[in-house]
This record gives structure tokens, sequence and C-alpha cells, in this order.
């Protein structure tokens, strides 16, 4: 049991990682990432939100009719989320603030509905506790990876410490505005699946239409 | 009334749900293989998101906000804690209606659309321009046009990005980039493309 256990914590980070793979959550991973510290912050909430929620729903499964269990998985995560927002408003408001409305909608992430709705509906509290870990750091894992390239050489620092020391700061290195700006994030995440695809082929999507290779006579 | 103009365009083009802020991008990147199906979620995201927003505000400003509840004699309860709570309660309630109504009185509509409303519950996009609202203090007229306006733009995003991928299925890509990878950077080029509308003031 207990390799199974750690199969299921394992699995979501590189062979059936949410964002490359079951393209889960996107949304706040592009949005969130201009910074390694405001990335880590999120994925933490992400993690806690995704395993706490797959239990408790996972744990009253038997109780919930099908025909509202949308509305009561909905319940369940939102409240969590305020939890998570409120201790957040508490102990770390500089974050809160960078973070406005993306703590909010970790509600409507689809990583959190679907482990809910795929994994947590079937199987007992504790397997769904890690099975929406698991998730939750594979899904931290893409987060902390574009952060770390966005920050490193949008701004030459990692967690706001000086790595490559600025032009403008008397440094030799000249950061690349683009990586600060929205539209990177997606050339990151598309190069990073390209990374994770050449290094897992399976993971290759069929093509739709092929050109045809003309044949010598 | 100019102000209402300008929030407008600025939440069509300038801060685009979408490209600017990455709102929706499940279904952005799942639902955009096809312009028709495109137009059809783009079309139920904006008439949602008309409804819901201007909802929420009115949730926001007679029951939650500090003092909110005034009218009902507790002049000094505080409800704003458990706004998410309620905007989710709120949207997921509207789309049920909304999807019954369509069922009773406009059976052709609801054909064209009924697969993709219970998508929109969690369809980032529409909690996101309610949450918008709440930051940036919008008032009710302010809040109908946001919302009309920004499903308006995550329309147009959609429909656009469903444009470009048509054509793009028939091009070469390399292997690992196929699918999910080259529909990023594809995203990526158009947000460039619609940063250029940033700036623009009227």
């Amino acid at each position: 049991m207990a390799q199974t256990y750690r199969k299921m914590l394992v699995d979501p980070m590189v062979d059936n990682n949410p964002i490359t793979l079951q393209v889960l959550g996107v949304c706040s991973a592009l949005a969130v990432t201009s910074s390694l510290q405001v990335a880590a912050v999120m994925a933490l909430a992400v993690t806690l939100v995704t395993g706490f929620s797959s239990m408790f729903i996972s744990a009253i499964r038997s109780q919930i009719p099908g025909s509202i269990r949308i509305i009561v998985q909905m319940i369940i995560i939102a409240s969590l989320v305020i939890v998570v927002d409120q201790v957040l408003k508490a102990y770390a408001y500089e974050v809160s603030k960078t973070l406005s409305v993306f703590v909010g909608l970790i509600i409507t992430n689809c990583i959190v509905m679907g482990r809910a709705e795929a994994f947590a509906m079937k199987n007992p509290p504790i397997a769904s506790f890690i099975d929406g870990v698991g998730n939750g750091m594979g899904y931290g894992l893409i987060l902390l990876l574009v952060g770390f390239f966005r920050e490193l050489f949008g701004s030459g620092s990692l967690f706001g410490i000086t790595i490559l020391p600025t032009v403008n700061n008397g440094g030799w290195y000249v950061p690349n505005g683009l990586l600060l700006l929205p539209p990177s994030a997606f050339f990151v995440i598309g190069l990073l699946i390209w990374g994770f695809r050449t290094w897992k082929p399976e993971q290759v999507e069929e093509r739709e239409y092929r050109i045809q290779t003309v044949e010598a006579h | 009334m100019e102000g209402l103009l300008s929030l407008a365009v600025k939440a069509i083009f300038v801060e685009n749900m979408a490209l600017a802020f990455f709102l929706g991008m499940c279904t952005f990147l799942a639902v955009s293989k096809k312009i028709s199906t495109a137009i059809g979620l783009g079309i139920s995201v904006t008439l949602v998101q008309a409804i819901t927003v201007p909802a929420n505000n009115l949730i926001l400003n007679y029951l939650l906000a500090p003092g909110a509840l005034a009218w009902a004699g507790f002049p000094d309860v505080d409800l704003t804690f458990l706004g998410l709570i309620s905007y989710i309660g709120v949207i997921a309630a509207i789309v049920q209606i909304l999807e019954m109504v369509l069922d009773k009185y406009f059976p052709p509509l609801y054909n064209a659309l009924g697969i993709f409303l219970p998508l929109i519950t969690v369809n980032c996009a529409i909690l996101g321009g309610s949450l918008f609202m709440v930051e940036r203090d919008y008032s009710f007229p302010e809040a109908s046009v946001y919302g009309v306006a920004s499903g308006l733009g995550w329309a147009l995003a959609i429909t656009a990005m469903a444009g470009v991928r048509e054509k793009l299925k028939y091009s070469d890509i390399p292997e690992g980039l196929q699918g999910l990878g080259i529909t990023f950077i594809t995203a990526g080029l158009m947000a460039m493309a619609f940063m250029s509308f940033s700036g623009v003031k009227l």
C-alpha cells in the first residue's frame, strides 16, 4: 500500500502533470509567476486546498446526492479557499495584495474540481488526500519552474535576492523586460511542454494531418 | 457616459480577460479547435457574465459590504469574508436558472449552447469578472457595462484563437510542440499583439 501511495504522490509531477498533460488550472499558472516568492505561496495554497478538499469530499462522498454534487463540492472548496485567503491577509498581506483575485480563483481552478470529481468521489479519504497533494505539487512544480525562469532572466534575482547584478544597479546583466510581461508566461510554458515531451515522447499528441512523404518509384 | 464607454473599450481590448489576465484559460485552450464551437462558447460566456457581474454587485452592496445590512437593522455587520462563497453560489445558481429558462423558452438557443453552460460555472473568467468588480469598487452601472464588455473581450479572443488554430492544423510542427505546446505559443503571440492596445485612452 505504501508503494501505491508513493506512486500516487509522484505520478502527477512528471508522468501525468496537471498542467502540461491534463491542461488543468492553467489560468493562475500564467498570472502569478512573474516572481518566485508569489509563485511559491500560490503553489502552497493550491496544494493545501486540493489535498484537503479531496479529503473532505471523499469523507462524505456516499452522502452526496449525485444531482447536486457540483454545488456541494463548490461549497467545500470555497470554504477552504476563504480560510486560505483570510490567513494570507493576516500573515502575508503584501503577497496577498500581489496575488489579488487569484487567491479567490483557486475555487475555479480546474485541478481542484477535477481531482474531486475524478478521484475523491470514488476513493477513501486518505488516498484522496495524497492524490490531491500530489496533483497540487505537480502544479506547484511547473509554477516554480516558470517563476524561476521569469524572475531570474526578467529581473536578475531569485526570491528577491540578486543573482545576476543588473545594469541599472551597476552590474553587467541587461534584464529581459519581456519576461516580466504577461505574454512571456505563454512562451515559457509552451517551451517547457516541448522540453517535457522531448524527454517523455509518449506524451506527444497525435497530429490530425500528416504531410505525406513522396515515395520514389 | 464617456466614463462607461472608455471602461468598455478598456475591458474588451486593453485588459482582455483571456490574454492579459489569463482567465478562463482551461476552456480557452480546450474548446478553441473549431470556430463554430468557439463562437457558441463566447456567446454563452458573454451572456452569463452580463448577468452575474451586476447580480454580484447587488449582493455585495446590499448584503455583504460593511453596514450594508442597515436596512435589516444590523448596521455594524461586515460580511465581506463570505464574499467568495456567495459569488460562486450566485454564479452556479444563475447558470442553472439560465439553463432552465433557455430550455423552456428558447429551445434552439438551448440546443446550441446547452453543452457549454454547465462548463461555465467553473470558468475562471466568470468568477474573475466578479472579483475584479469587487476589487475595483465598481458602481452598479459600471458593473453592468464591465460584465458585458469583459465577456465580449473573452469571446473575441477565443474566436480569434480558433481561427488561428483551424489554419494551424495543416502546418508542419515539431513533434514535441504538437497540440498543446504550439497552442501556448500562439496564445503568447496573440497576447503580445493585444498589448499594443495598452495606452489607448478615450
